[in-house]
């Protein structure tokens, strides 16, 4: 089961864990086809082509195997979909809760990936 | 360095406004451009059930935005996407909207920019944004399932979604600025009802605190002026939308609460650039009141660019 978005998804512990091995910068965005959820999915659709260095992906929230998000310790206290996480060389950078603006997503991606070099 | 494009008309927004905008304009034959800034569907991919578009059986918000856009481009309206608030100036019968260092031309403008839910703007309301503040109740709820949670407004929103959110939460408190409520005596009377629900009057909410959750706001009672710590582990607040219209301070008349003055043709003050949606000034704000409000903007839009032409080729 996956999300209803144009991005690449993960449906498994598994998958999560071969993304986070091949890519050195990623970001997935945990949720549900919300309102909450969908204006960072479509943040992510448009930066997608701009941001060639970092892979996108999302995860359905109510997989059993999103608790390797769910349950990341970075994301203790979150109380708000979807939970948005940030990942280099396989370990998390920064993860943030509920929606996020363009501006903010682009900011975490210049801080901890770098701008894209065009 | 500077580039240069010229449409027939621009719209400002892709939301249901900007998108219905589109399609008029893009069905009658006009080279048409719709700049965005956000998501494409604006706060219609936010709502989770449309029940009352006509013709239409009930479905998102999302899927209803995803139509409009697919319908727009259809008939050949161009989308792009702006990370930039756009500046616009007026040259003549141009109307030039420059977005970073690329310049776009129109001989009509349709600015369809929306409006942005409203913050409190309170010490601490973005520290705990997702870890106890929420601005969905449907998204956010089952995160306080057996919790005491307040819910800030006292419009439509406020009073339904707090009668939503009962289902999860031990308690609902309901904080209002007012002593009288702003929904629909239905949405009160269920409210009421409710043993779940309790009120709050004439306070403000002034503060969140917590330690790494939201655990306490503090509330000032308008009547006695007194201050008082409140613990609640959960906000839910719903207190209305701002018109994005800042950019456009100057340019065209406002009105005191920044919404944009129109004419029945939807003209704004400035000749040929006009406007709908939630931006503009009016009571009601619907889908199919900003739908009906665009159709309206993009047949005068049209008519002003057509005329422009026949003017310009008489002359000519």
């Amino acid at each position: 089961m996956t999300l209803d978005t144009n991005l690449t998804h993960i449906a498994s512990a598994d998958e999560w864990k071969k993304i986070l091995e091949e890519n050195e910068n990623v970001m997935i965005c945990c949720g549900r086809m919300g309102p909450m959820c969908i204006p960072v999915y479509g943040i992510m659709e448009e930066l997608e082509d701009e941001y060639k260095h970092v892979k996108f992906a999302d995860m359905l929230f109510d997989l059993p195997d999103a608790a390797v998000i769910r349950n990341a310790p970075e994301a203790k206290g979150f109380m708000g979909l979807p939970f948005t996480m940030y990942y280099k060389n396989g370990k998390v950078v920064k993860a943030t809760s509920s929606i996020q603006s363009m501006e903010q997503v682009r900011a975490i991606l210049d801080e901890q990936f770098g701008k894209p070099q065009n | 360095m500077t580039q240069s494009n010229h449409y027939d008309a621009i719209v400002i927004g892709a939301g249901p406004a900007g998108l219905t905008a589109g399609i008029y304009l893009s069905r009658a034959k006009l080279n048409t451009l719709i700049l965005n800034h956000g998501t494409v569907g604006g706060q219609l991919v936010l709502t989770h059930e449309i029940a009352n578009y006509p013709g239409v059986e009930p479905t998102s918000g999302y899927k209803l935005a995803s139509t409009m856009k697919k319908q727009a481009q259809s008939f050949g309206a161009v989308i792009k996407t702006i990370s930039q608030i756009p500046q616009i100036s007026v040259d003549g019968s141009l109307k030039v909207v420059k977005v970073g260092d690329t310049s776009y031309t129109a001989s009509a403008l349709i600015l369809t920019p929306g409006g942005t839910p409203r913050m409190l703007g309170v010490k601490g309301e973005l520290d705990f944004k997702g870890q106890g503040i929420s601005y969905c109740a449907t998204c956010d709820g089952e995160f306080f399932t057996g919790k005491e949670i307040i819910v800030v407004g006292g419009g439509n929103s406020a009073l339904e979604e707090a009668v939503s959110l009962s289902k999860y939460a031990s308690k609902v408190t309901i904080v209002h600025q007012f002593d009288h409520f702003q929904a629909f005596p239905a949405y009160v009377e269920e409210a009421k009802a409710n043993p779940k629900i309790n009120f709050i009057m004439e306070t403000l909410v002034e503060e969140f605190v917590g330690d790494g959750k939201l655990e306490r706001v503090l509330l000032h009672d308008k009547k006695t002026g007194e201050r008082k710590w409140f613990n609640t582990e959960g906000a839910f607040i719903f207190i209305g939308y701002q018109p994005n219209t800042e950019f456009l301070k100057g340019l065209i008349d406002l009105n005191e609460r920044d919404e944009i003055v129109v004419d029945a043709d939807m003209q704004t003050s400035v000749a040929g650039i006009f406007a709908a949606g939630d931006s503009i000034a009016k009571r009601y704000r619907q889908v199919t009141t900003a739908v009906g409000e665009a159709t309206i903007a993009a047949l005068a839009a049209a008519n002003h660019v057509f005329e422009l032409k026949r003017t310009e080729k008489v002359t000519a």
